[in-house]
């Protein structure tokens, strides 16, 4: 079987990829889902593109089973990659296929017909169209294992800015996230959730609920039902008050919570993550380091929603899920039943930077609808839920200890990274992940989160090996086997201190060295679109010839991503008052070939203002019960007054494979604000967030 | 029954008199702008325009809307007609996930309508009630700015 690019190699047929309509219309049909990072508008820039139509023809479907290619989990910043790359080939296939047809059915050569906006021109004028010939059945085959895509000086449409297919919906408020599904005789519902991790529903009373609320509950699943909102919310209140649970100490104390992690370690599993062992210089200085982050949130802007109905055995389900195929496998291991029996659909919800709850509450909502058969079931999470029972990004801590020459340049680097494992995504297990699964009367247990394998950029240990040269290293990781707090994927996974921790030494090692902190790193890199992306930043933000002021401070951070990724280089600007501030960032990014330039921007800076927002504020915070940092005032983020200008360069590659863009930016500039508060205060981050607590340990 | 204009139009939505705004918009008023991401006033996602002031609609009972012009974003403009903020966050491509917007372009407005020319900080102060989780922040700044220079 020959091999296809990206995710046709396992949806191999066109048409799942893709139809054409007699009306002059052409549907794609990914696996991949929108989540405000406009990969619909990306993908289909690249269908119009190689099908030579106007990008207002397409039309990109939100992914359903069982009809879209499973492309498993829109994560990773691989859809561009992966789901464009087939998209590609696909639309480049069909093009041939239908050029063929028309081709041998006027019999001129194939080579002397032009495209224009789908109508097909021979040599003596038109001779057909997509349209004329609109006929599936051409598309009811395999992908070849040879096309031609168009060559990147051809393109005209990929490589062009163009404006969000999604976007005006959104300006307009018309109905378009799965919280505004509206489904004849839909039923609302809401969760009376633990006031403990891990506490047991032991007594409900009973009693009169609002708008004759129903009441759903299988062991501490505790839900109810009702024709509005209004009533559903006041009966939940209600019903909570009357439930009585068994409750215990089950988390770490977070005052002491890196000792935790040491504790934890030992009764962990250790494993290598690199080794090389070239010949180094004698060592003339070792410096030795420990970095430390909290748990962080997702903190995503919409409570997590999502619609069941039930119908017989069959179950249908809008969902805002990542990866529609991997959480109806989950559904299906929970409701233990054939998933061919589930429907599962995509729709928006707000942004996601990861695994959030969206599969969590898709199980609610199912769980719920069960109870009403016929009646479609939304299921809204609360704020508090949303804060308090997704997902977390796990607590982490890396020792390094690098050693220098005497010329102040990296000889040996031991490094040693402790966390929690970084998915604990639905369909990749036997057992189902669900929040609720371990909730019920007959549990599913919770087992602790993995880390995906490096190959796939892994988890924790994620860009914890340094891109930079050093001619002995050991990297080594242990991922905790117990899990008091849930954990998973959060953009960049383990990069988020791997990254800043590096950046963190190559800054510290330069001023030892007496080197500046961009011709340090230089001087350690081989690879010229690494230095490209440094040097660009430096050049945007005057580095060279920067000033300084007093309480001001700049800093620098760079990363490949996944080492096999995207380049960014950030500088930030901190200023240091009551607490820092950071005021400006510079970014600039490789992503090889850019299909919608503007969009990568747009995921460059977002991601850069997330990693500051990290880096200046953001810890989930919990008692030994449960979190507490369950609202906005408990769990802030950045807000307008104090979010830094930004300016960005896009140093564009179309002859090179797509990279992906959601996640270079993030870690750098954390690493970047890091950099700063050294030159500002003249002290080194040891642990985020950077608030004045944190930074008066350093 | 409180009855209230609602975009221009006199309503008288069933809704109990205690139930929220927001309730009574996206319920039996049949929108999808106003947005419920907290229900605290601590997000802006439910903002809407209550005699042409911004308000949190999650809060506020529908009671004390009662003889009062409620706008929501529907009422700002629609993709034929839109309001000069929509078009400038259109065209400076202002949003990610685009689940904050409503509530920021109906801030957006009240700071324009009384303050046609407004200096950047003086946005930021506008928008400070509203949270955005995919950092479009800056090209937000740069819409409404913008449209208050397609408005002069």
């Amino acid at each position: 079987m020959h091999r296809l690019p990206g995710n046709l190699q396992t949806n191999r047929r066109l048409s799942q990829w893709l139809a054409i309509h007699p009306e002059g219309r052409v549907t794609v049909t990914p696996g991949k889902v929108e989540l405000g990072q406009g990969i619909l508008t990306t993908l289909s820039q690249i269908a119009a593109e190689e099908l030579e139509v106007d990008l207002a023809r397409i039309e990109a479907r939100p992914a359903a089973t069982p009809d879209s290619p499973d492309e498993g989990v829109t994560s990773g910043s691989l859809s561009t990659q992966d789901s464009g790359g087939a998209l590609r080939h696909a639309c480049a296939a069909a093009r041939a296929i239908f050029l063929g047809v028309v081709a041998q059915r006027v019999g001129v050569p194939v080579e002397t017909i032009r495209i224009e906006d789908g109508r097909f021109i021979g040599p003596a004028g038109e001779i057909g169209s997509y349209w004329a010939l609109a006929d599936q059945a051409l598309l009811e085959c395999e992908a070849p294992a040879e096309v031609k895509p168009r060559a990147p000086g051809e393109r005209r449409v990929a490589g062009r800015s163009v404006p969000r297919i999604d976007l005006p919906d959104k300006v307009f408020g018309v109905a378009r996230y799965v919280h505004d599904l509206r489904l004849p005789g839909m039923l609302h519902g809401r969760m009376v959730r633990p006031p403990a991790r891990g506490a047991r529903l032991f007594a409900l009373r009973e009693g009169p609920l609002p708008g004759d609320a129903q009441v759903v509950r299988d062991g501490s699943f505790l839900a109810v039902l009702a024709d509005t909102e209004w009533d559903a919310e006041a009966a939940a209140a209600r019903l909570a008050a009357r439930a009585e649970w068994a409750a215990a100490d089950t988390l770490p104390e977070q005052a002491v919570l890196a000792d935790w992690l040491r504790e934890a370690a030992a009764r962990g599993e250790r494993s290598p993550v690199a080794s090389r062992t070239d010949p180094a210089p004698p060592v003339a200085r070792t410096l030795s380091r420990s970095f430390h982050r909290p748990y962080l949130a997702h903190a995503s802007i919409a409570p997590s929603c999502a619609v069941a109905r039930w119908e017989g055995e069959r179950v249908e389900v809008f969902t805002h899920s990542q990866g529609p195929y991997n959480l109806r496998a989950d559904l299906a291991k929970v409701l233990r039943c054939d998933p061919a029996l589930l429907t599962v659909r995509h729709r928006e919800g707000a942004g996601c930077y990861g695994h959030n709850g969206a599969d969590d509450v898709a199980l609610d909502a199912v769980l719920a609808a069960r109870a009403a058969p016929g009646r479609p079931v939304r299921m809204l999470w609360s704020r508090t839920e949303e804060l308090g029972w997704s997902p977390f990004s796990p607590a982490m801590l890396v020792d390094i200890e690098a050693d220098l020459d005497a010329a102040g340049d990296l000889a040996g680097w031991r490094s040693h990274i402790v966390s929690n494992g970084h998915s604990s995504r639905p369909g990749r297990d036997p057992e189902p992940t669900l929040l609720s699964a371990s909730m019920l009367a007959a549990p599913f247990p919770v087992k602790p989160s993995i880390n995906p394998a490096m190959a796939a950029g892994g988890g924790a240990p994620r860009n914890g090996v340094p891109l930079y040269r050093i001619p002995a290293m050991r990297v080594e990781t242990t991922r905790l086997l117990e899990m008091p707090i849930r954990t998973s994927a959060l953009r960049g996974l383990g990069a988020t201190l791997n990254i800043w921790s590096i950046e963190s030494i190559m800054d510290e090692a330069a001023a030892l060295a007496g080197a500046d902190p961009l011709d340090y790193r230089l001087r350690h890199l081989e690879d010229a679109r690494a230095a490209a992306v440094l040097r660009r930043v430096a050049e945007l933000a005057g580095w060279a010839g920067r000033g300084r002021r007093e309480g001001f401070g700049m800093g620098l951070g760079f990363a490949r991503y996944k080492n096999t990724g995207a380049y960014a280089a950030v500088i930030a600007e901190v200023e240091a008052l009551e607490r820092v501030f950071c005021r400006r960032l510079w970014i600039a990014g490789d992503v090889g070939e850019a299909v919608n330039p503007d969009g990568v921007l747009n995921q460059l800076e977002g991601g850069a203002i997330h990693g500051a927002s990290v880096a200046l504020l953001e810890e989930v915070r919990f008692d030994r019960r449960s979190i507490t940092s369950d609202h906005w005032e408990g769990y802030p983020i950045l807000r307008f007054s104090e979010v830094p200008q930004v300016e960005l360069a896009l140093i564009d590659r179309p002859e090179e494979p797509f990279l992906g863009a959601g996640e270079a930016s993030m870690a750098p500039a954390i690493a970047a604000i890091a950099g700063g508060i050294t030159e500002a205060l003249g002290i080194r981050p040891r642990q985020l967030p950077f608030t004045p607590e944190n930074l008066a340990r350093a | 029954m409180p009855r209230f204009t609602l975009n221009g139009t006199a309503v008288a939505l069933d809704v109990p008199e205690e139930a929220t705004l927001l309730h009574a918009l996206r319920g039996p008023g049949g929108l999808s702008g106003p947005r419920f991401g907290c229900g605290n006033e601590q997000c802006g996602a439910c903002m809407v325009l209550v005699e042409g002031e911004p308000c949190c609609a999650c809060t506020l009972p529908v009671a004390a809307v009662a003889g009062k012009a409620v706008v929501t974003v529907e009422g700002l403009g629609t993709p034929g007609a839109p309001h000069p903020l929509q078009a400038a966050f259109l065209a400076e491509q202002a949003g990610q996930c685009g689940y904050c917007l409503s509530g920021i372009l109906i801030s957006a407005a009240a700071l324009l309508a009384r303050d046609p020319a407004p200096e950047e900080a003086a946005i930021r102060a506008a928008l400070e009630p509203h949270l955005c989780r995919c950092g479009s922040h800056n090209r937000i700044l740069r819409a409404v700015a913008r449209a208050a220079r397609e408005m002069a």
